[in-house]
């Protein structure tokens, strides 16, 4: 079974690692990029078809060389084969549609792959139409907010557990045929309950601890012409979305003033309520 | 607890062999197993090997066992162990006065070498060797993984069940699973019942530099030392302390009869403390006193709990887990005896397999026992000659009374280097009664006549257990408590709030707390239970009434020392 995960380096947004100019703009420069956190579930899932069938685990990104990084950690934890970084000037500043088409056309590049996978979402781009799209790039049937997975390679099908519409209390399972393009979703739960599964876990572990340390030489970098694409169709050139601005989130003021009220005293209640109720319309 | 699971057995993945537990006994099975080809899983509920366990610990290699660790392992002395123990003494102390007897003699009988050793570093050496082992056969080593039960099929055990994984099927089960094992209970062969069947083991691991020890103990980088105390330190429980010398550090601890502590409601941590803070230990410790862990563990005592036939159907039990843990006298010998019984539980699989009759197993692991000595370190019989007089309490009272007297002590006096020899024979070390005046009143009556005060001065102040507490780390399996509490009241399990390792009297933040309840008009005392800060010590498992199980896989406290 050969099995792609996409991924995809973010800005890291943790406390502290985060850096803001004064306009409150993201300082990529200052900001370490780390993996989505999303595609932790995607690596998840993917390992999981890895342990359970056997194959090979690439995982591709497309963006700068610093991505290089994401992609190492990626290895890490999915503990993948191959990696593809999809890097080149051309490509620079693309919204999802551009990149969609890249990376359907990077994919298409290695074979067809039983399985794509996908995070939902990205940190800082929060649109969730990547995975989506690329999917349609490579006409593939397409499983969204996967929380469980089972795959018969065999009958060539896959049967997964989703939540409907993303909500929790709702799921169903459903079934396509292989190729298929999964998204995981942040409630993605990995299943070893055999001690087979776990201790092949344990072996690609060990064995992808060992060729993390020289992990450039399992990777690959593509620019656009070595996946044949016409400058025109990616990057900025190809990207159909223009952001208008960007609105800088007001910064909370620094200063509050608290009333101590006493729950008992139902005048000074009243009061409250009346102070509030201007803002219970959501304003 | 789930003692036992009928499921659809024929289903289940199978294994030639399961160990159940990743300490000395267990890695020695392992080993045994793997080396001969049969394919063996071995399950481990700590995070990474070691992470539950706890020893003094003074590992021996006796001449006369059919394995040693280092048979198995040969590296382990260079990579997994802390110093050699090269010198042995017994300090016995009353007030501030000491007689120091040197236990050469007991120390090196049937000794190729005493290693001490800190045991998350040796357990999870042991394992990354026992994985690289068994991954040959098939197996390998899984940690986090807590087995709950036995699984059976028409009553008769073919597996184990666990908490994490689905039921797995095997040819031999070795359950090396320790003080507290689940799976001798499940199968009737042990129970938690008498706290005269156990000790309990405390113990601090201290900071060090070596050039330190090497200062402080006159030890060269390869030279060790280990010293046992005993004597009017204890508030009168039965029971000593010792202190070993690691690479960095020292482990101090105390190893007390359970029925002891908990008949004087002794408090452990104080006990701990009263030795950590005597004058005599000045000279040892360093200026600034640092604690780098505070542990605890059950520990039985072979001479009452070793299992004569310590198998069952396919199960098979090693080391502590059949309770063949040895105190002889003050030497503790619980590591050295697992190793040996694993190696001989899986020799005995191997040669069953051999004669292709695999289910009796059980019955030539027995026979090896015996044969090979084993069950006469365990449960000598010139100690069950000598208990039945020694240890009854007329005898005793009348012995420890005469040994107080002044004739008694005119005696000791005139014997002091005989007395000394007590301590320091094998032979006699195995005859010593289980008594108060074989563990206090002696070397008591020994420092008071022949002892020399202690002059060293000693400003170490040990960290108190909220501390202690604090400085553990755990992970909680909230809301999933691994112990439930039966009886509240506190005829039934009061004597938890002050064994418990990690309670104590008027403490707030420990697992059990004493307190009073009114129903009309009537007071009644109860007590209540929070497992949160649980060092899974096993201790109320027998001292209350408790449904006692370990956490779940990678859940509770994670040792770092051992
Ligand atoms: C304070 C103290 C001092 C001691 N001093 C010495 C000494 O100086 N020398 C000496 O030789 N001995 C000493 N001992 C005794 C010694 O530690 C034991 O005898 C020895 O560890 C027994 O080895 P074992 O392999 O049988 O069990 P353990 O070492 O206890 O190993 C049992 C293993 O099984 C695992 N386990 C338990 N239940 C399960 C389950 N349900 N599923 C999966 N895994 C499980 C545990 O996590 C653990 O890793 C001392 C003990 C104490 C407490
Ligand atoms: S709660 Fe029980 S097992 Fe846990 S530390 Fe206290 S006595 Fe030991």
């Amino acid at each position: 079974m050969h099995t792609v995960v996409l991924t995809k380096g973010v800005p890291d947004f943790r406390e502290g690692m985060v850096s803001f100019d004064e306009d409150g703009h993201l300082e990529r420069g200052n900001t370490p990029t780390t993996m989505n956190p999303n595609d932790e579930h995607a690596l998840r899932a993917a390992l999981q078809t890895r342990v359970r069938h056997g194959g090979q685990v690439d995982v591709m990104s497309m963006g700068p060389p610093g991505y290089k990084d994401v992609l190492r950690e990626a290895m890490e934890s999915v503990y993948a084969d191959d990696l593809y970084l999809i890097s080149d000037k051309q490509f620079a500043a693309a919204d999802t549609w551009a990149t969609a088409i890249t990376l359907a056309t990077a994919i298409q590049h290695l074979g067809e792959p039983s399985l794509v996978f996908a995070g939902f979402k990205t940190a800082d781009g929060e649109t969730g139409h990547t995975g989506p799209q690329t999917c349609w790039g490579l006409d593939m049937p397409i499983i969204t907010h996967v929380i469980a997975l089972d795959v018969d390679p065999e009958a060539k099908r896959v049967r997964a557990k989703r939540l409907v519409e993303g909500d929790v209390s709702e799921i169903e399972t459903v079934e396509a045929p292989l190729p298929a393009f999964i998204v995981a979703d942040p409630e993605f739960e990995p299943s070893y309950r055999t001690a087979r599964h776990r201790l092949e876990r344990k072996r690609l572990r060990a064995e992808a601890r060992e060729r993390a340390g020289s992990f450039e030489d399992q990777l690959t970098m593509w620019d656009h012409e070595e996946l044949n694409l016409d400058p025109d169709y990616v990057g900025l050139d190809g990207s159909p979305t223009i952001v208008s601005s960007v609105d800088p989130i007001p910064k909370a003021p620094s200063e509050r003033e608290a009333t101590v009220v006493d729950p008992e005293d139902a005048d000074a209640m009243a009061g409250l309520v009346d102070e509030l109720a201007p803002y219970a319309g959501g304003d | 607890m789930t003692d036992a699971v009928d499921v659809d057995a024929a289903d289940a993945e199978h294994f030639e062999a399961v160990v159940v537990g990743a300490g000395p006994g267990g890695a020695a099975a392992a080993a045994v197993l793997a080396n001969n080809g049969v394919e063996t899983l071995v399950l481990e509920r700590g995070v990474e090997a070691g992470s539950k366990n706890v020893s003094g610990g003074l590992i021996y290699a006796e001449r006369s066992a059919p394995y040693t660790i280092d048979d198995l392992f040969p590296d382990f002395r260079e990579e997994a162990s802390e110093r050699p123990v090269t010198r042995n003494y017994m300090d016995n102390i009353a007030g501030d006065r000491v007689h120091t007897v040197d236990l050469k003699d007991v120390h090196e009988h049937d000794t190729l070498w005493c290693d001490s050793v800190l045991r998350r570093p040796m357990d999870s050496w042991l394992a990354d060797r026992v994985h690289e082992l068994t991954a040959e056969t098939g197996g390998g080593v899984l940690t986090g993984v807590r087995v709950n039960g036995l699984l059976r099929e028409d009553g008769e055990i073919v597996g184990v069940t666990c908490d994490e994984l689905d039921p797995i099927r095997a040819d031999v089960v070795v359950a090396a699973d320790g003080v507290n094992s689940e799976l001798a209970r499940a199968a009737g062969l042990m129970d938690w019942e008498e706290p005269n069947e156990w000790f309990q083991g405390v113990k601090a691991v201290v900071d060090v530099e070596p050039d330190v020890i090497a200062d402080r103990f006159d030890v060269a980088e390869d030279e060790g030392v280990a010293r046992l105390f005993g004597g009017d330190l204890f508030d009168g429980v039965r029971g000593g302390g010792f202190l070993y010398t690691n690479r960095d550090s020292l482990s101090i601890g105390t190893v007390f009869h359970l029925d002891s502590l908990a008949a004087e409601r002794a408090e452990p941590h104080e006990l701990l403390d009263n030795l950590l803070t005597h004058p005599h230990l000045g000279q040892w410790l360093p200026d600034e006193y640092s604690e780098r862990e505070y542990s605890a563990k059950l520990v039985p005592d072979s001479k009452k709990v070793a299992h004569g036939s310590p198998f069952r159907d396919r199960l098979l039990l090693v080391g502590d887990a059949a309770g063949q843990m040895q105190a002889q006298g003050p030497i503790i010998k619980g590591m050295n005896h697992a190793v040996t019984a694993g190696g001989l539980a899986a020799e005995a699989y191997i040669e069953a397999r051999s004669r292709n009759a695999p289910y009796s197993a059980g019955d030539l692991y027995a026979d090896k026992l015996r044969d090979e000595g084993v069950m006469d370190k365990l449960r000598p019989t010139r100690y069950e000659l000598s208990r039945r007089v020694s240890e009854s309490d007329a005898v005793s009272g009348a012995l420890d009374g005469l040994v107080r007297s002044s004739v008694g002590r005119l005696g000791l006096r005139a014997a002091g280097g005989l007395t000394g020899r007590v301590f320091n024979s094998p032979f006699a070390l195995g005859m010593l009664p289980d008594t108060h005046t074989s563990y206090v009143t002696v070397p008591t009556v020994l420092a008071e006549e022949l002892g020399e005060p202690a002059t060293a001065e000693n400003d170490a102040t040990p960290p108190t257990l909220e501390e202690r507490i604090g400085e553990l780390t755990y992970d909680t399996d909230v809301g999933n408590p691994h112990i439930e509490l039966v009886d509240e009241s506190y005829e039934a399990s009061g004597t938890a709030v002050t064994a418990c390792p990690v309670s104590a009297r008027d403490f707030g933040g420990g697992c059990y707390r004493e307190e009073t309840v009114r129903t009309d008009g009537s007071e009644e005392r109860v007590v209540s239970l929070d497992t949160q800060p649980c060092v899974e010590c096993g201790t109320c498992a027998i001292v209350a009434d408790t449904e006692w199980t370990h956490p779940r896989g990678g859940k509770g406290v994670e040792f770092d020392q051992g």
